[in-house]
């Protein structure tokens, strides 16, 4: 394996509740690069990402991540990886300011951090300061999206981090992503949309947990 | 220890923006003193179980804001960002159960002021240092166990009813500490001081049983198999 590969997966078997829900998956991810992953419903997508980010075990196979072995240790890679997944994983009696800065708090981000990173998914302060549960699904989002800028992460997982925003935030999120790969982190998300996949430079296809295809685009970079 | 004071703090900032301690769970606390009261009829005796029902009066309570510390957990899949966060899972307890004596605490004040008031309890002198050692021990123990299984109970269906049936068994000797130790706190004639300590020193191993315990196995609780 490379030292410059970010996701290495081999023959990876993950069963939840004793159904394969990835069955035999191998790709790799180089550093830097920006992958959508793609496929029907309970085709695995999710579990991969929660897979990359230790969150389930692996059943059988070979899976390192940010040159930590998942078989081994997988709570050691979560310092290297930032997750957003289906659910936003936000407190919604908290402002959306006090669940960016929590997060802040915990991987140790500065104030300026939380304020760029809330600045940079446009979440004025009207939005930072109202309970999350009193936002629209589309300022949730950018919320844990800004969450998830602060943290600076190694590898970016994100599932379906484009449902419910507007085309304004879809285009802030697609450049968010494209100056994490130029500074060298890896991004992998979740997609349905077709037109998300044709601006990025390389899509995977799961289908029935593996994989059932892996494109590079000719465009060669996010929109 | 930052992120264990960190994750306290959160807890507690969901409680102010709420008042869900102040809304629902003291008056239903007091609720349930006033009722005991009005069902024992009898002052000799509702002076003889003052102590015992200050005690009940915090362990019904106690399922109630532990609940409510875990509901939060899991509404929108924050634990996951915890978990995601590499935030060591025993800070994870440790903040958590802090964040739940700081409430707990605040209660046991009032329904021991309510004792006062309603029962015509009354504590002087040396016994003031009794009560107080007892409050902190009692309800750090409370914080603990409530801390625990509120993390076993968080990914079950029908956590609701499944959090008191697990953890009441689990709390009965804390109870028992508590209520005879606060009993000889009030001045109660069937106990003596010597012996109310006696119980405050079960109360503390009781804690630090149930802390070890709590930060041991707090990893696996939380850690999702899907």
């Amino acid at each position: 394996m490379a030292s410059d590969t970010t996701i290495h997966l081999s023959n990876v078997v993950v069963a939840l509740g004793g159904f394969p829900a990835l069955a035999g998956v191998t790709f790799g991810v180089g550093r830097g690069e920006l992958v959508a992953l793609r496929g029907a419903n309970g085709t695995g997508k999710s579990t991969l990402l929660r897979l990359c980010a230790g969150l389930v075990p692996l059943t059988r196979g070979a899976a390192v991540v940010a040159g930590v072995d998942l078989l081994v240790n997988r709570v050691a890679v979560r310092p290297h990886v930032g997750l957003l997944g289906h659910r936003n994983g936000l407190y919604g009696d908290l402002t959306a300011k006090q669940n960016v800065q929590f997060v802040a708090d915990l991987v140790g981000a500065t104030a300026s951090d939380v304020s760029s990173a809330l600045e940079r998914l446009g979440i004025d302060q009207r939005v930072a300061s109202t309970s999350a549960s009193l936002l629209s699904a589309g300022q949730r989002r950018r919320t844990a999206l800004a969450a998830l800028v602060v943290r600076r992460a190694q590898l970016w997982l994100l599932d379906e981090p484009h449902a419910g925003l507007d085309a304004a935030a879809r285009r802030e999120l697609d450049v968010i992503l494209r100056d994490a790969t130029a500074s060298g982190a890896t991004v992998l998300y979740t997609t349905h949309e077709i037109d998300q996949v044709a601006g990025t430079p390389r899509t995977i296809t799961l289908d029935g947990g593996c994989v059932a295809s892996d494109v590079a685009s000719t465009i060669g970079s996010a929109r | 220890m930052n992120v264990a004071l960190s994750i306290a703090r959160k807890d507690l900032q969901i409680e102010w923006r709420t008042r869900m301690l102040l809304a629902r769970v003291v008056p239903f606390a007091l609720l349930v003193m006033v009722l005991f009261a009005v069902a024992l009829d009898s002052e000799p005796l509702v002076l003889r179980a003052a102590a015992g029902l200050v005690w009940l009066a915090m362990l019904f309570s106690t399922m109630l804001v532990v609940q409510r510390a875990f509901d939060i957990e899991t509404a929108d899949a924050a634990i996951d960002t915890l978990l995601a966060c590499a935030v060591h899972p025993a800070r994870v307890f440790f903040g958590k159960a802090l964040a739940l004596f700081v409430q707990l605490f605040a209660l046991v004040v009032v329904l021991v002021t309510a004792a006062i008031v309603l029962y015509g309890v009354t504590v002087s002198g040396s016994r003031v240092v009794l009560l107080v050692t007892v409050v902190i021990s009692a309800t750090s123990g409370l914080a603990l166990v409530g801390t625990l299984y509120g993390a076993v109970v968080a990914n079950m269906n029908g956590r609701d009813s499944l959090l008191p049936l697990l953890a009441l068994p689990v709390l009965a000797p804390l109870l028992i500490g508590a209520s005879r130790a606060t009993e000889a706190a009030f001045g109660s004639q069937t106990i003596d001081m010597a012996n109310g300590w006696a119980w405050v020193g079960l109360l503390g191993v009781y804690g630090i049983v149930f802390g070890a315990a709590g930060s041991a196995a707090f990893s696996p609780l939380t850690e999702s198999d899907s």
